[in-house]
C-alpha cells in the first residue's frame, strides 16, 4: 500500500509540535493500521533521537581569552575609567590634580590679551604701556601680555605679566618690580596673591 | 540570564570591552558547537566561532537591544558558516577525522594504551555517521537541521536567525528530515 503524501505531511507537524489533535487522531489510526507508515515514522524518530544526542561541543579552552585579545582595541577614555575605578584613592588625587592644572592653565591661556591696569597718565601705544616721563601714577600698574617703559615714577608695585619692562634712568618705581613669564611663575604669582588677599581679609576682620 | 546580557551589552556599548568577556563566556559553547557541525572540524569552528564575536562586538551598537541577543549572535555565526560552506574547497584537518566526538582526534585515539570498550566504540561510529550525514546535506537543509536539532532552537528562533518566512523554515526541517531519515534509518 502506498500511503498518501499527507499521512507523511502529518508525521512533520507531529515532529514539530505542531498538530491538530484531531489530525494527530488520523495519524496515530493509520499507523496502527499500516506497517510501512509506522516504519517510516519509527525511523524518523529515531533520526531525531541520534542527531540530538550527538555529544556536545565545549569550545576550546582559552576560547573567550583568544577572542578577547583579537577584538579591536577600546578608546583610552574607557580603560581610564575602569582604572580609576578600581583606584578610587589614586582618582580622586589625580582628579585634583587635572582639575587644578586645567583651571590654571586655562587662566593663563585666556588672559594672552594685553591689558592693563587703569591709571589716567598711563600712555598705551598699541601693547606698550608709558609711564611718562615727569609724571607720578600712583598705585600698583600691573600689564599683561605687553611691554611697559617706566620713564616716570611709579608709585606702588609694578607686575609684568608675560611681558618685558625697560626701565628708564629717570625711571623710578617706589615699590616692587615683578616680573611673570612662565607658567610656573604664574603659579607662583597666583599662590602669593591668594596668601596675600587671605592675610588681607584677616588682618580685615581683626581691624 | 537574558537581562544579565542586556546589562553586559549596554556596558560594551559604553565602551567597557572587559563586560564583552562575559558574553563571549555564556555563548562560546553553542556558537562553536554551531561552527563544528556545520562545517565539520575544529580548526574551522573555533576560527568561526571567534569571528563571529569579534563582528558582534564591532557591530553591538547596530544590535537592537529589544530583541534576544542570541538570535542576533546566531545570525552572525550562521551566516558566517553558510558563507564558509559556499566557499569551501575541500580541505582537510589532521584533528578532523574522529568527527562527532567530545575531544577526540585520531592523536588522542592513537595515544590512548588500553583498546575502547565495544559500547563506546559503537558510539563513537554512530556519532561519526552522523555527523558525515549532517555535513552532506545541502547548506539550506543542514542550518535548519543544526539549528533546531543541535542547538534546540524554536522554529520562529530559526526563522529570525535565517531571516526567512516560518514556512519555508519548516519546508527545509522536513526536506533535512527526510534526506537524513534515508541515510540514517539503518545505522
Amino acid at each position: 500500500m502506498k500511503c498518501d503524501e499527507e499521512i507523511v505531511e502529518l508525521m512533520h507537524e507531529y515532529l514539530d509540535d505542531e498538530i491538530e489533535p484531531q489530525n494527530e487522531m488520523i495519524l496515530r489510526d493509520h499507523l496502527k493500521s499500516c506497517k510501512e507508515c509506522e516504519t517510516i515514522f519509527n525511523e524518523f524518530k529515531k533520526t531525531i533521537a541520534v542527531v540530538k544526542g550527538t555529544s556536545r561541543m565545549q569550545s576550546p579552552p582559552n576560547f573567550t581569552a583568544k577572542v578577547m585579545a583579537s577584538l579591536p582595541k577600546e578608546r583610552k577614555k574607557v580603560g581610564m575609567q575602569r582604572w580609576l575605578r578600581n583606584h578610587p584613592l589614586i582618582a580622586a588625587a589625580s582628579l585634583f590634580l587635572v582639575l587644578m592644572t586645567g583651571s590654571v592653565f586655562s587662566t593663563w591661556n585666556q588672559e594672552r590679551e594685553f591689558s592693563v591696569s587703569k591709571q589716567e597718565n598711563l600712555v598705551i601705544q598699541n601693547d606698550t604701556v608709558i609711564v611718562p616721563e615727569g609724571e607720578v601714577v600712583k598705585g600698583d600698574v600691573v600689564v599683561r601680555n605687553g611691554v611697559l617703559k617706566i620713564e616716570g615714577e611709579v608709585q606702588g608695585d609694578v607686575t609684568i605679566i608675560n611681558g618685558e619692562k625697560y626701565l628708564a634712568s629717570a625711571g623710578h618705581v617706589t615699590g616692587q618690580i615683578e616680573e611673570v613669564n612662565e607658567v610656573f611663575d604664574w603659579i607662583w604669582y597666583h599662590m602669593k596673591r591668594i596668601a596675600f588677599e587671605v592675610v588681607d581679609i584677616f588682618n580685615e576682620g581683626e581691624e | 540570564m537574558e537581562a544579565l546580557i542586556k546589562k553586559r551589552i549596554k556596558q560594551v556599548i559604553k565602551g567597557d570591552q572587559d563586560a564583552f568577556a562575559e558574553i563571549v563566556e555564556i555563548y562560546s559553547n553553542g556558537i562553536y558547537q554551531l561552527g563544528f557541525r556545520m562545517l565539520g572540524n575544529r580548526h574551522e569552528a573555533e576560527d568561526i566561532a571567534q569571528e563571529a564575536f569579534i563582528r558582534a562586538y564591532v557591530n553591538i551598537k547596530s544590535f537592537n537591544q529589544d530583541l534576544k541577543f542570541s538570535t542576533w549572535l546566531y545570525r552572525i555565526a550562521t551566516n558566517l558558516c553558510i558563507d564558509r560552506i559556499r566557499k569551501k574547497k575541500p580541505d582537510y584537518y589532521l584533528d578532523a577525522e574522529v568527527s562527532g566526538t567530545d575531544g577526540l582526534t585520531m592523536y588522542s585515539q592513537l595515544a590512548s594504551n588500553s583498546p575502547l570498550p565495544e559500547k563506546e566504540l559503537e558510539s563513537l561510529e554512530l556519532q561519526e555517521s552522523v555527523q558525515k550525514e549532517i555535513l552532506k546535506l545541502p547548506e539550506k537543509y543542514r542550518s535548519v537541521i543544526v539549528l533546531k536539532y543541535i542547538e534546540e532552537l524554536s522554529l520562529n528562533e530559526i526563522s529570525e536567525i535565517l531571516d526567512l518566512p516560518l514556512g519555508t523554515v519548516k519546508t527545509r526541517i522536513h526536506r533535512g528530515r527526510e534526506a537524513l531519515r534515508q541515510q540514517l534509518r539503518y545505522v
